[in-house]
């Protein structure tokens, strides 16, 4: 039966974060921010990250609207970058987006990501890959461009 | 209908294959509709026998790809009902029809202070072309709104529509409401204030018998990719003395008079608006497309695809979380039909149906500003053509069912 194969994608891990979404909200103040949206399909981003000055990762909130693996990856994202260093959630972003193309990774990378190793299915749903990195790829510019003004600042 | 619904089905191998380990159900016609074989024996039978360029050689193949090339402009006028083949303009596709228009006429035309009139549910492609020329020329592009169900609102295309306004363009056939809007009425309302009509043709042409002296538009658009023909081809049809005052779209080959090093003139209509080789293989493909078209009779698609309607729209009504945008009776819904399933996102709907073999389409379908002013972020989007079969319909709603199962909702 066709639907049976739903099951690959839509994981019980996966609706439940669709469902009861992690660091949902807007957050008060924020060190970096950023708004992504898929022209294609409409999904939509706020990311807002609060890097503390112990230069960890201490608050992540988002608001924004999608499908239902969008909604997910987005609630596993937050899940798994909170607490981290900026380097370490830029290299599992890049964990995240080659995983989902089929890039082979190591089993401790992909343990890293949490729950949202559990999208390495998306590749079975090459339409939908956008949908699952959508939020990663927000992360990425945000702190990106708080790489950027470290940089500025170091050279300072 | 002359041919059986297997015959027909025959005619397009596509539609035979199984996707996903499920027999192909294909429901995205308001997308793009698949060839028949005959089309596609047409265009490779030009390669292989005729190819030349046209208009330019003297020599035996260029001439018959010249008259491969007007024979498929004579085939589009007599199926649109166009007074004479100098005002059936081949162009890359409805979307290049309408930029067409509005860099010429509009250009031409318009200046600060005029209105440009348009509908709440134009796609993108009949949409930004006149949005940027109102901003460019000081103009107001204003909206005619719709009535609860989907249609245009009468009502207020007669006060949207002033003495002030140049254009007023509009979809024939909504790509997401399903409606019909009633283009003569507005043109005739457009020309008692001294404004062109311009029609958007993309979703009516392939579907209903179009004529464009009963609707009396002053120019109309349409793609061959939405009737069977290849993609790249579409068509612009103008009233000759508009076409004839308008200045060309693009310069360079095949739309000369003379040129001379600090001037040119222009060749003839339609030449005057065809710069450059032409999609002359295209072309050719869209007049068989005509022919399959009426050996079929447009008139029995569009009779068939009632039916389809008639058949499947009751049933989706009944689905309960399911709400269908656009009219609720089949009798005045075309075969596009937007919908959505409770909250759960179109995207996954689709993938959802994708499993079960059945294509449609989810998304915003290019029309943005109507999904803000239904109040929607998308939709899912069945549209059916004559070559679907009732099984199609029957198969959307068994995996609209199962989706439904699948991610529960309205179980709570």
């Amino acid at each position: 039966m066709g639907l049976s194969k739903l099951n690959n994608l839509y994981r019980e891990v996966i609706l439940d974060h669709a469902d009861h979404p992690h660091n949902k909200g807007a957050l008060a103040e924020s060190t970096n921010a950023i708004t992504l949206n898929n022209p294609t399909c409409g999904d939509e981003i706020d990311l807002q990250v609060k890097v503390g000055d112990d230069g960890l990762i201490d608050e992540i909130g988002y608001t924004g609207h999608g499908c239902t693996i969008s909604q997910a990856s987005a609630s596993m994202m937050t899940e798994a970058v909170k607490g981290k260093h900026p380097s370490e959630a830029l290299k599992m972003a890049k964990t995240f987006s080659d995983m989902a193309i089929g890039k082979e990774h190591s089993k401790e990378d992909l343990e890293e990501l949490g729950d949202a190793q559990v999208l390495t299915s998306i590749m079975e749903f090459p339409a939908r890959i956008k949908c699952a990195t959508l939020a990663w790829w927000a992360l990425q510019r945000a702190l990106l461009k708080d790489t950027n003004e470290e940089d500025t600042d170091d050279q300072g | 209908m002359v041919k059986s619904i297997n015959q027909i089905r025959d005619d397009f191998p596509i539609l035979s294959q199984r996707v996903n380990d499920e027999r192909l159900v294909y429901l995205d016609n308001a997308a793009t509709t698949q060839r028949p074989t005959s089309v596609l024996n047409q265009v490779l039978s030009f390669y292989q026998t005729d190819n030349a360029n046209v208009h330019r050689g003297v020599h035996t193949l260029a001439e018959r790809a010249t008259s491969d090339y007007e024979a498929a402009r004579e085939k589009v006028r007599k199926f649109i009902h166009a007074t004479d083949t100098a005002e059936v303009i081949f162009t890359k596709g409805c979307t290049d029809s309408l930029n067409l228009v509005a860099a010429t006429y509009g250009e031409q035309n318009v200046s600060a202070g005029d209105e440009i009139v348009i509908s709440i549910m134009e796609h993108h492609s009949n949409l930004i072309p006149w949005q940027q020329l109102a901003k460019k020329k000081g103009a107001t592009l204003k909206y005619i709104g719709l009535t609860p169900d989907g249609q245009l609102d009468m009502a207020d295309a007669a006060n949207k529509i002033t003495d002030r306004t140049k254009i007023v363009a509009l979809t024939h056939a909504s790509n997401v409401m399903g409606t019909v809007t009633p283009l003569k009425e507005v043109a005739k309302l457009a020309h008692q204030h001294g404004a062109v009509l311009v029609g958007d043709g993309a979703q009516a042409v392939p579907h209903m018998q179009v004529n464009m002296q009963e609707l009396d538009v002053d120019f109309y658009a349409f793609s061959g990719h939405k009737m069977l023909a290849p993609t790249g081809i579409g068509v612009l049809y103008g009233k000759r003395e508009l076409l004839d005052r308008m200045p060309p779209y693009q310069y360079g080959g095949e739309m000369i008079g003379t040129v001379t090093e600090q001037d040119s003139t222009w060749a003839p209509l339609p030449y005057k608006f065809e710069a450059g080789t032409q999609n002359i293989a295209g072309a050719i493909g869209l007049g068989a497309a005509i022919d399959y078209l009426n050996t079929i009779g447009i008139k029995q698609v569009a009779t068939r695809e009632q039916e389809l309607v008639k058949l499947v729209l009751p049933e989706l009504l009944a689905i309960d979380g399911l709400t269908v945008y656009g009219p609720q009776e089949p009798e005045r819904h075309t075969g596009v039909i937007s919908f959505n399933l409770g909250n759960l996102h179109p995207h996954d709907l689709a993938t959802a149906l994708d499993m079960e073999g059945v294509a449609v389409r989810a998304g915003h379908h290019c029309a943005q500003p109507l999904m803000n002013y239904l109040g929607l972020e998308a939709t899912a989007r069945a549209s059916f053509y004559f070559y679907n079969t009732n099984e199609d319909a029957k198969r959307l709603v068994d995996a609209l069912k199962e989706a439904k199962e699948f991610f529960r909702i309205g179980t709570i």
